[in-house]
């Protein structure tokens, strides 16, 4: 392989839609942190200044990466592991607390997180391990290893350093292992916990007009009774046994709605009772037809139910005030606007005015008066869309679009399976900080502090996903010369 | 990778970062394009629109001399926000002169948002107002010690004279009332409470202007927004120019000095009144700043009622002063003739008594000049005799309608419309109903009602009302509605034209030129000014007699018309004339070269039974 191969070989679209978004991320955050005696982009004094600093250092490191083989990468994946591991570990004896996060380190002029590197570092583990020739997804026992490798820095970075919208990223790597095999209930499976979770915390402390027990937790067990219903329904030819089930959940809120009567009755524990009663009834059909799949939707609604009795409990005890809040107010249970709603208060004004051309560069009047706390890193999309509107924002998400298609693409090209898991790996890690990020900025999501790959402010960041695409670019240019 | 069994999963992973990004395009269409509400809330959220306060229109006299001018005062706002990077509390005391409790009080007091509805940490709080430039110099001075502190500058009202106080009126904090009815006021704004700052307040506030600041999130200032472009100025209320002659003003608030009574004087021709003053009065400066609440409950407390304008409130009798019109009206309606005369008896006369010593029969002239009582009932009983009494006096009580309504001519018994003047009495003359009802509609005649013809009984006039009088005579039959303000006097609808007879005028104005040169007025005339006049001598139940004199001149060609009221004063022609006198002298020689008289008006303390209480 020559030098001259691996060039020719780079795929320059990742490498201009890169360059896009690095340098506007670059004048938004001159824009964002822009006041009224500023007057240039490359003042090593103020942000803008910085970023385009990182923009360079970030780039030489790609480039320098980019003259590494990849195989380098694949030989030391385990020992960089390790010593990563080791790394996050010591992290918070010498960081500093950095708004109750302690991920931080100081490195003369760069602040630097080893979270970020850690997805890199952890995505090149998981790819050289799934990445084996003999490795192949057949059950849950084979995704064990993997999960492991990826929940540990995760746990490291969420419970030692307090820093869980870092850790949270790496949940990122279930759409490689989605790719790579795993079953895609799991995906759903997390998904309708995420949304029950929601339901129970949303509606928890909602009353109902009848009896005593939350709206919340009514309409968890409602629809798990109705997913027990509609297996039921699946599995069977006549509806016979449909039926019966249908009768023993109406004859027991019945039975609730009569003993109301009386004395007060807790309708939560009405539904659980019917709920257990159709899930045994359900089992037992299934037991009996000899249809052993379907057990997974006994365990699956036996675990969401025990999590959905825990979620209260988890929301009350288990999450940080700070959390807690966040979670509340993202789910419209608190309206406060100066208090803990601020940030997605001040972003959905300040993306709100922008209409439809924006205010202009360095002409928004939101960003620029910091209404947005975080708004050169964080965020910054607030900053796209008050200066530069629909039109800027939706551009900035289309060329994110393009950039994590072509990265899937790149993905699907790949002749090895190393190669192919990692650059999922890439592609799962920038779609998860998008919608993370973008689903924050605009108040779709929870306020997870998680920055917006290129385009926020921070060396540390910059590097770090700089670091990320070039090993991928570098493993990309080598596809040709690989036979199998 | 052949074979692949997931070979459809690409697509849903792709197909999923679609549709995530189609759903935030989605979300940024509804913010950036469908959903407005956004952008006002940007609005509110970056610009401080900041009042911008105009000044206040001026105030001149007829001659163009400043009255009523602004002088800056100060405020001391507080961001809290600001404050707690390193305020310096005592300091900040000690410059304020203030202590601690009196700080936190006051903290208090702003961050009571039933009292302070528009409070917020991030915006200037008012702390202190009304301070003058003395008073925050030194907070200017040490200004770095105290983050958040701003001081703004406002504009109060400043005196050039003492005097006109119940003309000009005050200003003062907008009440609640005003609040309630005029969007343009905000609470803590200032307004005019009373006098001429009420009547014009909308033209002498101007139109407040906006400067739009930007300010950051914590509410520092950033600076100006499009370079003031989106700022509208602040209009400048616009100056009255009075008919007031403050000199004639100053003259008759110093005749009054420890007296209570009123003194209001006319150009005929114009109807612009040239002083107009009430006693007990103060001293405009003192309604001004932080003292105004004090010094005017202090006001609203005196017992003497200073706040009271006499000159357009206060009712009397008219008393011999009435003889002037009874003389016009009685001529216009066929009761005497210039050639009628009547005899008097003096003290001994009947019905009622002449308080003079004259020869008789006595003639229309000499009976004003002497002011013969007999001879004004006699001629009163004849006018409203003259066709008899007819059935149940039905042509008796339309013979005393027609005199009512020539008497209502002269602007007596009514308020003045379409004027300036603050609130006014009406004043009365009986109406024909009120003795049906207390007489019967058969059960009264000429002599019931007697004490009419004289000025006295039901018939109550105020002193704005006796000198429209004086003025109508002056006029010789019409008069403008009284003002201060001199645009009005072009104003047609001003004009009221009496409709009697040019010479029954000429004849009552050589009876009270006569008065000055050998009657009751005879004491305080100067030949030169042609002088004209009529005193009275009100009785007064609950104490001494009040004095009153009317008149003008010169007589020929009147340039001012006077009438004075001095209460609990005994004779009209000791108490009251020479003050009018004296008005007349300045106003048409602009000096006054009867010191003695002057002094001794302004000298002289009479007692008031309000005093007593």
């Amino acid at each position: 392989m020559t030098r001259n191969s691996v060039i020719s070989g780079i795929d320059w679209w990742t490498i201009i839609l890169f360059l896009v978004i690095a340098l506007f991320g670059w004048l938004n955050i001159y824009g964002a942190s822009y006041t009224f005696d500023q007057t240039s982009l490359f003042d090593l004094s103020n942000r803008a200044g910085k970023q385009f600093l990182w923009i360079s250092v970030a780039c030489v490191l790609g480039i320098a990466v980019l003259f590494v083989e990849g195989r380098t990468y694949e030989v030391i994946a385990y020992l960089l592991y390790a010593f990563w591991i080791v790394v996050l570990l010591i992290t918070p004896l010498l960081a500093h607390n950095t708004k109750g996060s302690m991920s931080w380190i100081d490195l003369g002029p760069l602040k630097f997180q080893p979270a970020e590197l850690a997805k890199m570092i952890t995505a090149l583990a998981l790819a050289k391990y799934m990445g084996r020739y003999e490795y192949r997804v057949r059950s849950w026992r084979d995704l064990m290893v993997p999960f492991l490798l990826l929940a540990l820095p995760a746990g490291i970075i969420m419970v030692w350093q307090s820093e869980t919208g870092s850790a949270l990223v790496f949940a990122s790597f279930l759409i490689m292992f989605y790719r790579s095999g795993m079953s895609g209930y799991v995906l759903t499976g997390g998904l309708s916990f995420a949304l029950l979770f929601i339901c129970a915390i949303r509606f928890g402390e909602v009353a109902l007009p009848l009896g005593t027990g939350s709206v919340g937790v009514l309409i968890c067990y409602l629809v798990l009774i109705a997913v027990v219903v509609g297996f039921m329904w699946l599995q069977e030819q006549d509806g016979k046994n449909t039926l019966i089930l249908c009768g023993i959940i109406v004859l027991t809120y019945a039975a609730g709605l009569i003993a109301n009567i009386w004395f007060t009755v807790n309708f939560n524990l009405i539904s659980l009772v019917a709920l257990v009663l159709a899930l045994a009834y359900f089992t037992f059909v299934v037991l009996y037809r000899r249809h052993f799949s379907l057990l997974i939707v006994t365990a699956y609604v036996a675990v969401a139910l025990l999590f959905c009795e825990a979620c209260t409990m988890v929301f009350d005890k288990v999450l940080q005030p700070h959390q807690r809040t966040r979670i509340e107010v993202l789910l419209g249970l608190k309206d406060d606007p100066a208090g803990a709603g601020y940030n997605v208060n001040q972003s959905l004004i300040a993306i709100g005015s922008g209409q439809f051309t924006g205010k202009g560069f360095l002409k928004g009047t939101q960003t620029k008066l910091r209404f947005v706390p975080e708004q050169d890193t964080d965020f910054i999309f607030c900053t796209v869309g008050e200066e530069w509107g629909f039109i800027g924002s939706a551009g900035v998400l289309i060329v994110y679009l393009i950039f994590i298609l072509r990265l899937i693409f790149i993905a699907e090209r790949q002749r090895d399976n190393y190669s192919r898991i990692y650059a999922y790996c890439v592609a799962g890690i920038f779609f998860f900080h998008l919608t993370i990020n973008v689903g924050m900025v605009l108040g779709l999501l929870p306020v997870i502090g998680i920055p917006l790959p290129f385009f926020s402010y921070g060396g540390s960041s910059m590097i770090s996903f700089t670091l990320l695409l070039a090993v991928l670019l570098r493993l990309d240019a080598e596809r040709l010369n690989k036979l199998h | 990778m052949t074979n692949d069994p997931y070979s459809r999963r690409p697509f849903i992973i792709m197909g999923s970062v679609v549709i995530v990004v189609l759903v935030f395009i989605a979300r940024l269409f509804w913010l950036q394009i469908i959903d407005q509400s956004q952008k006002q809330k940007a609005d509110n959220n970056a610009l401080l629109r900041q009042v911008v306060y105009p000044s206040r229109g001026l105030i001149y006299d007829r001659n163009g001399e400043l009255l009523v001018i602004n002088q800056p005062i100060y405020e001391v706002t507080l961001i809290f926000q600001e404050m707690r990077h390193g305020f310096d509390t005592v300091a900040f005391c000690q410059c304020l002169n203030i202590d601690r409790e009196e700080f936190d009080q006051r903290i208090a007091a702003i961050r009571d948002k039933k009292r302070n509805r528009g409070f917020s940490t991030y915006t200037p709080q008012i702390f202190m107002a009304q301070l003058g430039k003395e008073d925050v110099a030194s907070l200017r001075e040490t200004s770095y010690k105290y983050p958040g502190m701003g001081i703004r500058k406002r504009t109060l009202r400043g005196y050039n004279y003492p005097y006109a106080a119940h003309i000009l009126g005050s200003v003062g904090e907008v009440s609640q009332a005003d609040l309630d009815r005029d969007v343009y006021y905000q609470a803590g704004d200032y307004s005019g409470r009373d006098g001429l700052e009420r009547t014009y307040e909308k033209r002498l506030r101007g139109e407040k202007g906006v400067e739009v600041i930007m300010r950051d999130s914590r509410g520092r200032i950033q600076g100006s927004y499009h370079d003031g472009a989106e700022d509208v100025e602040a209009v400048t209320g616009t100056d009255l120019h009075l008919s007031l002659d403050i000199h004639l003003q100053a003259l008759a608030e110093q005749c009054l000095q420890g007296k209570v009574g009123s003194v209001v004087a006319l150009e005929p021709a114009t109807g612009e009144i040239l002083a107009l003053a009430s006693s007990p009065t103060w001293n405009p400066e003192i309604l001004v700043g932080k003292q105004r609440s004090t010094q005017y409950n202090r006001l609203l407390n005196d017992p003497t009622k200073p706040l009271f304008n006499r000159a357009l409130q206060a009712t009397y009798p008219p008393g011999s002063t009435f003889k002037t019109i009874q003389s016009v009206v009685c001529l216009q309606e066929g009761g005497i003739t210039p050639q009628t005369k009547y005899p008097c008896s003096g003290p001994g006369s009947s019905p009622i008594k002449c308080t003079h010593h004259h020869g008789s029969p006595v003639s229309l002239l000499n009976a004003i000049e002497q002011s013969c009582n007999p001879y004004f009932w006699c001629a009163f009983r004849d006018m409203l005799q003259k066709d008899g009494y007819g059935d149940d006096n039905a042509v008796f009580r339309k013979r005393y309608n027609l005199w009512r309504n020539d008497v209502m001519k002269f602007g007596l018994g009514q308020r003045f419309k379409n004027t300036d003047l603050g609130e006014q009495a009406a004043g009365k003359i009986p109406y024909e109903r009120e003795y049906n009802r207390t007489y019967g509609e058969k059960g009264w005649k000429a002599i019931t009602i007697r004490s009419l013809s004289i000025g006295q009984g039901e018939v109550l006039v105020t002193p704005l009302q006796l000198a429209n009088q004086a003025a109508t005579l002056a006029n010789r039959g019409y008069y403008i509605t009284p003002h201060l303000n001199t645009e009005l006097t072009s104003n047609p609808d001003l004009r009221h034209v009496t409709g009697m007879d040019t010479t029954w005028f000429s004849i009552v104005a050589q009876g009270m030129h006569q008065v000055m040169t050998h009657g009751t007025g005879r004491w305080y005339n100067i030949d030169s000014l042609q002088m004209c006049g009529k005193t009275g001598t009100v009785q007064n139940p609950h104490g001494k007699d009040h004095a009153i004199f009317i008149g003008f001149a010169p007589m020929d060609a009147p340039k001012i018309a006077v009438a004075v009221v001095v209460e609990n004063a005994g004779f009209g022609a000791t108490w009251a004339a020479p003050v009018a006198s004296l008005m007349m002298e300045q106003y048409l020689t602009d000096t006054i070269r009867r010191k003695n008289i002057y002094n001794k008006m302004v000298n002289t303390v009479l007692e008031h039974p309000s005093e007593q209480q």
